[in-house]
């Protein structure tokens, strides 16, 4: 039954003893971003030419972008400006003295961890106790490695798949986001330094859910991860992408983008559970999470579904979309984005439909608490040639005491007169009936309000494969400590 | 109490002990001065008027915070109840069937039930009870309550009629099988056939260990669930206690002579 939650611990647990980071151990590069550094990390990976010339591209791109000041400003979120030239942006991570072991960690720190089912190993790798490799980019480690290559299934770090498979990556790369794309997505393609790398070849269903464990570990750095994706014709992949960070004082900044392109027939299943550091209590510390996630349903009947749970962050701008160019293509996003303390998020989805028949569902779940502010900002544009487009949207908030804030922006954009749009959407408190009748039989406040929300948000988790779920429902549990009473 | 209901009583082991309790809502005194003593094995039925503060009883004894106790103590089987949260209250042993269950999205019936019945057990340090375990006793009270199981695939209390949420509180209570159990206004919203099947559910739950505290409006309950007691309640104060004749008295009467007849003498249970 736990099977895949253990292949999740162990595919973490492996990344953590070995990888890229006895390569890196000695380097850093100085902060700040130039072209020379640039230049620096593409030589250290030891890319060929095409790569370089890409990074740089979308190196020239972004200091154009940011020396017009372009950083996106139109999301609901408030944080101060961010200095580009502090980060570090490859990294081997300080030798700080750290902790010299778990006693020394913060009892609470422990508590969490214990109530996730982290096990013990990589809670010291998140407390960054006892390590002898850090990590600030994290390789895939691939388990079961030999039956997938007897189907043909490639699944490696982006890194490997860069030497193993320079073709895929070329072809590829930059076709659902180009490094043009954004702010942050011209960020990323310049510095990203590692991620994960699936094919899944012609007619190959892909018979294990693959997964892959994303942790910031370092201080002072930033995450710039790159996934791609590529079911071919008739090709299956569930793929599923786990996150959590230690705790430090200062923001860090994650800007990652994920690509996935589904050709004829194929459909990709992408889950997301993410739990990087949310800040403390006060709004102190925590993550951006400025992600540009996109998939592509190039071809016919193809299909791609995006799930994803958000518990995490101090800042979440992060909108998993579709692209639905081939005819009868369908996409799907199922969300649940809790903020509680200090967090806001601004998350959603595009759903661009080109071909006919088309056909998209979302499916949004915000809970706010504390003095969270979530905000849906979901695009539905159905352009000329999509006949008998259909999108259905659901969207509904969870509010948890009265300082927190939901907020809907609903953009729907349809040139084609024969397009069906649904759209249906609800605020909420949790009521004090409901709570007390929970009570009543015996549970506690804060079990009660768990209980409630995961209720609310079942919608979403029967999406995740059911190992996830239970992870899913753990975390929002967690996550929602002290809302309440 | 009354002589009639001190003699009827033959092991008197108290369960509940209510003494002088005033209840305020918002400023204002609903409860003024209640005492009862229930003890285990009986069954009382609070009845009276609407306003009379039947229901403010109920929910002060299950422990809802908006109700501020302003004066007077309540000790259940020993301990003090007012310093109880629900939860606390619930895992001790007081059940309440609510007059109005809510519907919660998302959360099955059976999943929500043995969750309860465990963070009970967990709290009493009894060891948590497996589905395996708790699906044939479950099955048992489904049985008892005359309820197909599938309804209990739904949502708690989501899309059932006002009869199946009645049933449904009273297979909870089966199933945590409370110290005493308080049942607000049960009868309200039920017909004739829902209600001899909630009775029938009570009755059989109706224990040398386990005391009940039925609070209802009119007689007709009464006819299923017949009463040890039967105390009226009119304006925050119990005028009248008596045996289960009482309340066909009333059902007689009406509770305005009652009333009536108790302002002109000082209410027996001060």
């Amino acid at each position: 039954m736990n099977t895949n939650v253990d292949t999740i611990r162990n595919l973490a647990e492996r990344d953590y003893k070995w990888g890229f980071v006895t390569d890196i151990e000695d380097e850093r590069v100085p902060q700040g971003l130039n072209e020379e550094i640039i230049r620096v990390i593409s030589a250290k990976k030891r890319e060929p030419e095409f790569m370089l010339d890409w990074r740089l591209k979308a190196y020239r791109h972004w200091e154009s972008l940011e020396k017009a000041q372009a950083e996106p400003k139109w999301a609901n979120i408030k944080y101060g400006p961010i200095d580009y030239q502090a980060i570090v942006y490859y990294s081997a991570p300080k030798q700080k003295p750290g902790l010299k072991s778990l006693d020394e960690l913060d009892p609470e720190i422990l508590r969490t961890y214990e109530k996730l089912g982290i096990p013990l190993a990589e809670q010291k790798m998140l407390a960054g106790v006892a390590v002898d490799a850090v990590f600030d980019s994290v390789s895939v480690a691939t388990t079961f490695k030999e039956k997938l290559a007897e189907l043909g299934v490639i699944f490696c770090s982006f890194s490997e798949a860069v030497q193993k498979h320079p073709e895929l990556v070329k072809k590829y790369l930059g076709s659902v986001v180009p490094h043009t794309d954004n702010f942050f997505a011209a960020l990323n393609a310049a510095v990203f330094t590692d991620g994960s790398f699936v094919y899944v070849p012609k007619g190959v269903r892909c018979p294990l859910e693959l997964s892959t464990y994303f942790r910031i570990n370092a201080a002072e750095t930033g995450q710039f991860e790159r996934t791609l994706i590529v079911a071919d014709e008739g090709a299956y992949v569930s793929y599923l992408e786990g996150c959590t960070a230690p705790i430090r004082d200062e923001n860090q900044l994650h800007a990652a983008v994920v690509e996935l392109v589904a050709l004829d027939n194929a459909q990709i299943k992408y889950s997301t559970v993410q739990n990087w550091y949310p800040g403390d209590k006060q709004g102190r510390g925590g993550i951006y999470n400025f992600v540009t996630k996109r998939g592509k349903c190039q071809g016919m009947n193809s299909k791609i579904s995006w799930t994803q749970v958000e518990t995490g962050s101090a800042i979440t701008w992060k909108y998993p979309s579709c692209i639905l160019q081939g005819d009868n293509s369908a996409g799907e996003f199922y969300s649940v984005a809790l903020t509680n303390n200090y967090q806001q998020a601004d998350t959603g989805t595009k759903m661009i439909h080109l071909g006919k028949n088309t056909t998209s569902t979302i499916v949004s779940k915000g809970i706010s608490a504390g003095h969270g502010q979530n905000t849906y900002r979901g695009m539905v544009k159905i352009l000329k040639g999509a006949a008998g487009a259909r999108n259905y949207t659901q969207c509904d908030s969870l509010l948890i005491g009265d300082k927190c804030g939901a907020h809907t922006f609903p953009y729907i954009e349809v040139k084609n007169s024969t397009a069906h749009m649904e759209h249906e959407a609800s605020t909420s408190k949790i009521g004090e009936d409901q709570l007390f009748y929970l009570q009543q039989r015996g549970l506690k406040m804060e079990d009660a309000v768990s209980m409630i929300v995961n209720g609310f948000c079942k919608q979403v988790f029967r999406e995740l494969p059911m190992e996830f779920a239970v992870e899913a429902q753990k975390l929002l549990g967690v996550s929602l400590e002290g809302s309440v009473g | 109490m009354t002589e009639l209901a001190m003699q009827k009583r033959k092991e008197p082991m108290s369960l509940l002990e209510i003494r002088n309790l005033h209840v305020a809502v918002g400023g204002h005194e609903i409860l003024k001065g209640i005492d009862l003593q229930v003890n285990a094995g009986e069954v009382h039925s609070i009845m009276g008027p609407n306003g009379s503060g039947k229901s403010t009883l109920a929910q002060v004894l299950s422990r809802r915070e908006a109700y501020q106790v302003t004066a007077g103590a309540v000790s259940f089987h020993g301990k003090d109840l007012l310093a109880m949260k629900p939860e606390e209250a619930a895992c001790e042993g007081v059940f309440m069937a609510f007059q109005y269950p809510v519907e919660i999205p998302g959360i099955g019936n059976t999943y929500f039930l043995r969750s309860a019945l465990n963070a009970i057990r967990k709290y009493r340090g009894e060891e948590q009870m497996d589905a395996i375990d708790f699906l044939p006793m479950f099955r048992e009270k489904l049985q008892l309550l005359e309820m197909d199981e599938k309804l209990m695939n739904r949502s708690l209390n989501e899309g059932f009629s006002g009869g199946e949420k009645k049933r449904n509180e009273i297979l909870q209570m089966a199933v945590l099988e409370p110290k005493f159990a308080i049942l607000d206004e049960t009868d309200s919203g039920l017909d004739i056939d829902a209600l001899r099947i909630v009775a029938k559910g009570v009755n059989a739950m109706r224990r040398p260990d386990r005391a009940m505290l039925v609070v209802t409006h009119y007689q007709r309950l009464l006819n299923y669930i017949v009463p040890d007691f039967v105390h009226v309640l009119v304006d925050g104060r119990i005028v009248r206690s008596g045996g289960a004749e009482l309340a066909l008295e009333l059902e007689e009467r009406g509770y305005g002579r009652i009333e009536g007849e108790a302002r002109q003498t000082a209410p027996v249970s001060a």
